[in-house]
């Protein structure tokens, strides 16, 4: 995964030894290969490259598909950052959702990869049991059965009111509506569950012995061993579920209705940007509002590796 | 000194052995309750969907923290799969497996060949496109889905499964990667061989290659029909006419919370809907996992 095509370096050493076999091999092959690869160059091209374009002049527009579009300049964007209060809304939902789902969910990846990372019985069958939410979580299905376990007479306030607290309305508050989200996110934890479950088992059990004799204790050897090394691992997915927080849309349309209630608060940025493309025809300025998407997600994450050196680290620093 | 007390040490050795091996067996039952219980907990959810699917209806919301039906109401089932305006929900599923079926046909097809382009073989632009190519992961689908909703329905493709289908004929870039990496790790001497034989590259894909990568292949094939089966984004914005909404669009309109009558009957078609995940998780748990630990797939 560290260098984008590996065999050019491997090709020097196969050069030494010349037959005319290997000669053949190493022959740019220009026809052949771009047969093998069209199909994905030429889907490119035309839904890809051609739409991106499109996109960039759209933004520029206030496109409709009913009636066409004319050149607006820099209005589509005036509107977002200085007009358009339910744009602040919806960024303020988006922001809360990310900053609250993103680290709790790799908290309890964590910690239940910790636990699941022994050698006992029975630990492959938990994985699984684990895992399951993430695999059904980002359907239709569980997104109505999660509302409906948030609803009036749902399990959640079932147990509210067996705790004492009583019963909680979590759609009608606009604090307590996008929690029923982020808790949805959170129960998904399991593919960066998994991703921590392959990286702890590639630290070096010498490292946990060697650390033992220091007199180190379980929560030393955490601070210490575990956690530096695996802070590569935690920065892949804290940068992978950040991008994959701001595109959420099936939860946010299904759980709350589509219409980010109550008061715009739970109008997740994908959500809104539906509603102007698709409910009211605004495609300019929902095109507008992707490419501040885009370079949002593309500033965050330029940070995230920037802020990275300081505290990710990489055990062979050559690569 | 150490034969003297020997007979003394042994009976430490295996009073400590006895002490060692009760702590382990009390140790173990303590992470089998506490990580058993967490697990159960996870699962709720999904447990009291499958219940309420079997409760009779005007029973579901009485008694929520009921897991055990009281009585089993399998008429739910049929009750459910009536659907909506006429339409039952074979015509979903039908819809489904065909947007899911194909789709994942074309995508983990696609993506072998492509896959095989780059890692296999030489040829000018080969670093150019592959950078391109990792690069379009970056780009949120949102950017390009107002733009190819136009380019649709302009070329007339809107209520029809074209928009869904014919972007799978270029393979899906994440399988591709994954593919690659998977066709490195196979030793070049087997492709070699075949080519003293007089196995063109065509051939050596098709002999050497794909029995190789065959765990590969079936990875992406469930994560694409995994995706597929729960788009939701998709046929939202492409199929509007009932007759061809997909499983996950049905239930949405199905559950209306405006119009619900029969609870019984959306749980029992909510339920339903996950039974062809559930089952594929089962069987193929293993390819999920390594997908996953490997590339990061699907985040």
């Amino acid at each position: 995964m560290n260098d984008a095509v590996s065999t050019p370096q491997a090709l020097p050493q196969r050069a030494a030894t010349p037959t005319r076999v290997k000669n053949r091999d190493f022959k740019k092959n220009n026809l052949v290969g771009y047969l093998f690869i069209s199909p994905w160059v030429i889907i490119f091209l035309l839904f890809g490259f051609i739409p991106i374009v499109i996109s960039l002049g759209l933004a520029f527009t206030d496109y409709d598909i009913l009636g066409g579009g004319q050149f607006v300049g820099l209005q589509n964007f005036q509107r977002m950052f200085y007009e358009d209060t339910r744009y602040a809304k919806s960024v303020i939902a988006t922001f809360k959702y990310v900053l609250a789902s993103v680290p709790l969910r790799l908290i309890f990846a964590l910690a239940v990869a910790m636990l699941l990372n022994t050698k006992r019985t029975g630990v492959y069958f938990y994985r699984a049991a684990f895992y399951i939410p993430s695999i059904i979580g980002g359907s239709v299905a569980v997104a109505i059965m999660w509302r409906q376990l948030f609803g009036r007479e749902g399990l959640i306030n079932a147990l509210t009111i067996a705790l004492g607290i009583g019963k909680v309305s979590w759609y009608g508050s606009p604090t307590n509506a996008i929690w029923t989200l982020i808790f949805l996110a959170v129960w998904q934890f399991g593919s960066p569950m998994l991703i921590f479950l392959a990286g702890l088992r590639q630290i070096p059990a010498e490292l946990y012995e060697s650390a033992a004799i220091d007199g180190a204790n379980g929560w030393r050897k955490f601070w210490g061993v575990t956690l530096p090394l695996l802070t590569p691992i935690i920065f892949f997915n804290l940068v992978m579920q950040m991008i994959a927080g701001f595109k959420v849309f099936t939860q946010a349309f299904i759980v709350t209705g589509g219409t980010g209630a109550p008061l715009d608060s739970t109008l997740l940025y994908s959500l809104y940007l539906y509603n102007r493309a698709f409910a009211s025809y605004e495609m300019g300025y929902a095109a507008a509002m992707a490419w501040v998407m885009l370079i949002v997600i593309a500033i965050l994450t330029a940070i995230s590796f920037k802020l990275s050196s300081y505290w990710v680290f990489y055990e062979n620093k050559e690569v | 000194m150490a034969t003297t007390t020997h007979p003394k040490q042994s009976l430490q050795v295996t009073a400590a052995k006895r002490e060692a091996r009760r702590n382990k067996l009390v140790s173990g039952l303590m992470y089998h309750v506490f990580v058993g219980t967490l697990g159960l907990l996870m699962l709720y959810p999904v447990f009291w969907l499958f219940s309420s699917a079997l409760k009779a209806p005007d029973q579901i919301w009485t008694t929520v923290n009921n897991l055990i039906p009281g009585e089993i109401h399998l008429e739910n089932f049929a009750n459910g799969w009536k659907g909506f305006g006429g339409i039952t929900f074979a015509t979903f599923y039908k819809n489904s497996f065909i947007y899911a079926g194909i789709g994942t046909l074309l995508t983990v097809s696609a993506s072998a060949v492509v896959a095989y382009g780059f890692a296999r073989i030489k040829f000018t632009g080969r670093n150019f496109w592959f950078a391109v190519m990792l690069m379009t992961l970056m780009l949120p689908g949102q950017v390009l889905m107002i733009p190819q909703y136009i380019i649709f329905s302009k070329l007339d493709w809107v209520n029809s499964f074209l928009p869904l289908l014919v972007p799978r004929l270029g393979g899906d870039v994440f399988f591709i990667f994954m593919i690659v990496q998977f066709i490195r790790g196979i030793p070049i001497e087997l492709d070699e061989a075949a080519m003293i034989d007089g196995c063109s590259k065509v051939g050596i894909f098709y002999q050497i290659i794909l029995p190789q990568v065959k765990p590969a292949l079936v990875t992406a094939a469930i994560f694409s029909f995994y995706w597929a089966w729960e788009d939701f984004l998709g046929p939202l914005i492409y199929l509007s006419n009932p007759n061809l909404y997909t499983v996950s669009v049905a239930l949405r309109s199905f559950a209306d919370p405006n119009g619900i009558t029969d609870w019984g009957g959306i749980f029992a078609m909510l339920g339903l809907s996950l039974v062809p995940v559930l089952v594929i998780f089962v069987f193929f748990q293993r390819y999920l996992v390594e997908g996953i630990a490997t590339t990061g797939l699907k985040g």
